[in-house]
């Protein structure tokens, strides 16, 4: 992250564009969009050295509203387009927003791809587990069963889990948040800005037009401290309205169990985001509601050299070893005769 | 015609030796056999000795078919002049033949009494049915018009390198040098540069540097004592404009002139590229010399590389791609976003032959309406092609000029016969190459609102500006943009304003491009015209039916889109017009669209360059026949 400090400290609205956002009131992207703002005000990161691309969909809209470079790129692409963008300025700060059919979809070669090179990039998936620029069909993220325009039998398509796949390509960091929870969301946003390598951020985000309430579970006052539970390193995994509950491994497989009695906290599982292995990580992105309450927070968070530095760090080592290079060699390959 | 007679140490009468303009020779074996290695070997040879040379070479998809197959036959054919060549010969005169199946597959081109060289321990009984023989050829008398020299490779070879200590396989890769040191001795090759490089090659394995000197220096010796050749062939070397040469692919010329460009601009090299033949090559070129500042990325699949491309120059890297037909047709998508953000990128089709998976390692032109219409929209780009290998240098070249000039993509269309094809070629002197400057905007252009993207000059050219620079913040993307501003726009005149400023721009490029000229008289009875690899076949075929007389000229487009200003007036002046190519009439539909003339043409699509004989033929049956067209 460019974190010098500016002459001028900026406020989340200085990273606000002059065009109008057009999404439909209500929509859970005006919160994302707010929360974005004012994370980067608040690391004071440069308008000239930050970059949003994106790809198609509602949720790619984004850089037109953000007074940054931005790059409203095709369906799917957007994750090779910023790699394209650090391997050539690497100290670019380059967030890359896209959707649940943008990256999973028809983008999901490149989204495993840019994460497992680990490239020093920001992924911003906005979950609604629907289609919404297109007007309603399901997502690879819609639950089995679910009626939409182009499912009206219901879909018979097993759903992706986005942290899953993340976790499966080796992502370095990993985290969830939910769009209505602002200062979690703050929070993660921050913590993915800091991280150096593929962060990977899986957004809940409600579309109040074609998947109204898809959420409501991890959101509503009533049920949300059932259904989630928040991820703290090196605390135990405890949950509830009366944070009673917890996770214990039993074997392989994680059980909801209530502390008191002959369970203590100890007994728990304990997270741990620095864990080199990817299994722990992997486990928590296999709990889902209704059988598990959904971690949110940060699931993973190794270190990794970044892609791009290792591809400017080969040109150096060439450099190096052979020295800059000169055309006058380059055209002479050591076979070379004269013609007099 | 036998010039004069050398003495020979060795033997006890001295051999002729025959004088001739150019010869052309192909090594045909197994892929494994390492016959593209020895071809080239003969063409950096031949090209040292002074000769020019033009190399075809013509290998299977399947690097390592079951062996002894006609599918796994690999042959390299190199013609060597005491002239001016432009195609690698339309005749064989001399085969080798390292195997029943390599024989079967090539002889048809043999001239009849070309010189025939057979490694005669392959053609065993296993061999002769794999290829499909029932009698062995060698002794049923099917040869006879050919001259027939039986060699027993294997064994001669075997011996030759007993005392190296290899296993008997390590020996037998040493064979295609034997047979090449044979080849040496009958075409009066020095074997220094051969002998050199297998120094430089396996010096870390003396061993095996060992066995191949050995075998090379026995097959030539072998053609001296054995006495079974009755002549040896001199070819002079060429007039060839003095100056320090090297053989080039186009391949190979064109990863050079990518970082030419880089290098003239002071720009890194992007280059992001998904493999595929025959255009990896370049990759494994550019991935050779980062110490360019090029930073070469392996994309997942070709829409990635496209898209990182059109990334890196968002970000101010001169980025291109690479890659073959299937490749174009998966990126287009992308490429159309490139036209709608005049970002400059390069993108190389190598072209193969199509459609689908086709024929990949096969050369055709069949991607020019691929590249000038193939995406959605109204999405124009700026086409170019090289026709020859060392054109491939100055139309990369060309093409980052053109780009970064006029912020377009610009695709060039080489072709697998270009990419693998070899001639001798000057080394440029880098003071010399046409100066290359890019800039990019510091301060807004928008007079109070900052930096507007689509705020032109006067050939329609926006301005690059690029991620960093403070005040230049700005958006772009694939949804339609209002003139100047850049802001989304759906506006129904706006998009009828940008896609036709899109056009004109692309028209503008015409201003800074050299006129298309002739070769031969500016008017007459014939132009025939083309574009790409067929440069080599078509000027040939015009030379010879000019010094039989005939009113025939060539042009040869390197511009395809926009074409260069002259080319309808160039095709007024002759009463008519033959366009070869290696498609069904791509070039053709496009020159009778936008000319209204009714050329006529010729097409091969047999994954094989023209020979100069078969558009020779066409130019004589057009004059003899139908006098020209009447315009």
């Amino acid at each position: 992250m460019s974190t010098e400090p500016v002459t001028v400290q900026l406020t989340a609205k200085d990273y606000a564009s002059d065009q109008d956002v057009r999404w439909c009131p209500g929509c859970g992207d005006y919160s994302i969009l707010a929360q974005v703002k004012k994370v980067l005000a608040g690391l004071g990161v440069k308008r000239e050295t930050t970059v949003f691309v994106s790809g198609i969909g509602c949720s790619s809209r984004f850089p037109y509203y953000m007074n940054t470079y931005g790059f409203h790129s095709i369906h799917g692409r957007a994750p090779a387009v910023a790699t394209g963008i650090k391997i050539t300025q690497p100290e670019l700060d380059v967030w890359v927003v896209t959707g649940d059919g943008d990256g999973l979809s028809i983008g999901g070669n490149h989204l495993l791809h840019t994460i497992r090179r680990n490239v020093n990039l920001k992924i911003l998936l906005f979950n609604n587990r629907i289609y919404g620029l297109t007007k309603g069909q399901y997502s690879p993220t819609s639950p089995l069963g679910k009626k939409t325009k182009s499912t009206p039998m219901g879909s018979v398509d097993y759903p992706l889990h986005p942290l899953s796949v993340a976790i499966g390509a080796e992502a370095t960091f990993v985290a969830r948040s939910v769009d209505v929870h602002t200062k979690h969301l703050e929070y993660v946003l921050q913590r993915a800005a800091a991280h150096k390598g593929t962060s990977f951020v899986e957004i809940y985000q409600n579309c109040n037009i074609f998947n109204d309430l898809a959420f409501e579970y991890a959101t509503a006052k009533e049920t949300k401290d059932d259904t989630t539970v928040y991820l703290e390193h090196g605390k135990p995994l405890i949950f509830g309205k009366d944070r009673n509950k917890g996770i214990r491994l039993h074997g392989m497989d994680p059980e909801i169990v209530t502390l008191g009695g002959d369970i203590k906290e100890d007994d728990l599982l304990f997270h741990d985001e620095k864990q080199a292995e990817p299994s722990l990580a992997y486990l928590l992105s296999r709990m889902h509601y209704p059988d598990f309450p959904e971690p949110m927070g940060v699931f993973r968070c190794v270190e990794r050299p970044t892609y791009e530095e290792l591809v400017v760090g080969q040109v150096s080592d060439a450099v190096k070893a052979k020295g800059t290079g000169r055309l006058e060699e380059l055209y002479d390959d050591g076979e070379t005769w004269v013609v007099n | 015609m036998v010039v004069s007679t050398e003495p020979n140490t060795t033997s006890k009468k001295p051999l002729p030796v025959i004088e001739r303009e150019e010869i052309t020779v192909r090594f045909a074996g197994d892929s494994g056999d390492g016959m593209q290695l020895v071809g080239m070997q003969m063409t950096n040879t031949s090209a040292m000795f002074g000769n020019d040379v033009s190399t075809f070479p013509d290998f299977p998809a399947e690097i390592r078919a079951p062996a002894g197959t006609l599918a796994g036959v690999s042959g390299y054919q190199l013609n060597f002049g005491a002239h001016k060549l432009r195609t690698a010969g339309d005749r064989v005169n001399a085969l080798i033949a390292m195997n029943p199946a390599a024989l079967k597959a090539n002889i048809a081109d043999l001239e009849p009494g070309g010189i025939l060289v057979v490694n005669e321990d392959a053609f065993n009984k296993g061999n002769l049915a794999k290829a499909g023989y029932a009698e062995n050829p060698l002794d049923d008398g099917s040869l006879t018009r050919y001259q027939l020299f039986r060699v027993p490779i294997d064994k001669l070879n075997a011996e030759a390198c007993a005392e190296t200590g290899l296993t008997g396989r390590a020996v037998g890769r040493c064979k295609n040098f034997y047979a090449l040191g044979l080849v040496y001795w009958v075409f009066g090759r020095s074997m220094d540069p051969t002998l050199r490089w297998i120094q430089d090659k396996f010096g870390s394995k003396p061993a095996v540097a060992d066995a191949n000197v050995r075998a090379l220096r026995a097959g030539y010796y072998f053609g001296e004592t054995a006495e079974m050749f009755p002549a040896r062939y001199l070819v002079a070397p060429a007039k060839i404009s003095p100056g320090r040469y090297r053989k080039v692919t186009g391949n190979e010329a064109t990863a050079m002139g990518l970082i030419t460009a880089a290098q003239l601009a002071k720009k890194p090299l992007f280059y992001g590229s998904y493999p595929i033949t025959p255009a990896s090559d370049i990759l494994h070129e550019l991935a050779k010399h980062k110490n360019f500042d090029i930073r070469t990325f392996q994309a997942e699949d070709e829409i990635a590389a496209i898209t990182s491309v059109i990334g890196a120059a968002f970000a101010g890297a001169l980025a291109v791609t690479g890659t073959s037909g299937p490749g174009v047709a998966l990126k287009q998508e992308a490429i159309g976003l490139a036209v709608m953000t005049e970002l400059p990128v390069v993108v190389v089709n190598v072209q193969r032959g199509g459609p689908s998976t086709g024929l990949p390692t096969k050369t055709e032109q069949a991607d020019l309406h691929q590249a000038i219409w193939g995406r959605n929209g109204e999405a124009p780009l700026c086409v170019l092609a090289p026709a020859t290998p060392g054109d491939c240098f100055i139309m990369a070249l060309e093409a980052f000029r053109i780009a970064t000039e006029f912020m377009t993509p610009v695709m060039l269309l080489s072709d697998g016969y270009l990419a693998n094809g070899a001639e001798p070629w000057l080394l440029p002197d880098p003071a010399k190459l046409p100066k290359f400057k890019v800039t990019h905007p510091t301060s807004p252009n928008g007079n109070g609102r900052g930096f507007l993207p689509y705020k032109r000059n006067e050939r329609l050219v926006r301005e690059w500006a690029i991620p960093g620079a403070p005040g230049l913040e700005h958006r772009i993307g694939g949804l339609e943009k209002e003139d100047v501003t850049g802001d989304v726009c759906y506006d129904p005149d706006n998009h009828h304003h940008m896609v036709c400023t899109r056009r004109k721009k692309i028209d503008n490029i015409a201003e800074t491009i050299p006129p298309l000229d002739v070769f031969g008289d500016p008017s007459g009875d014939l132009l025939v015209l083309g574009w790409g690899s067929t440069y080599g076949p078509i000027t040939s075929a015009v030379e010879r039916c000019r010094a039989k007389g005939k009113s025939v000229s060539s042009a040869h487009l390197r511009y395809l889109d926009p074409m260069p200003k002259n080319v309808g007036e160039v095709l007024s002046r002759f009463r008519a017009v033959l366009i070869p190519e290696m498609n069904l009439g791509q070039l053709l539909a496009h020159i009778r669209a936008k000319y209204l003339v009714d050329a006529i043409g010729l097409n091969k699509v047999q994954g094989k360059p023209f020979m100069i004989q078969e558009i020779e033929d066409k130019i004589n049956e057009l004059l003899n026949h139908n006098n020209g067209r009447k315009k």
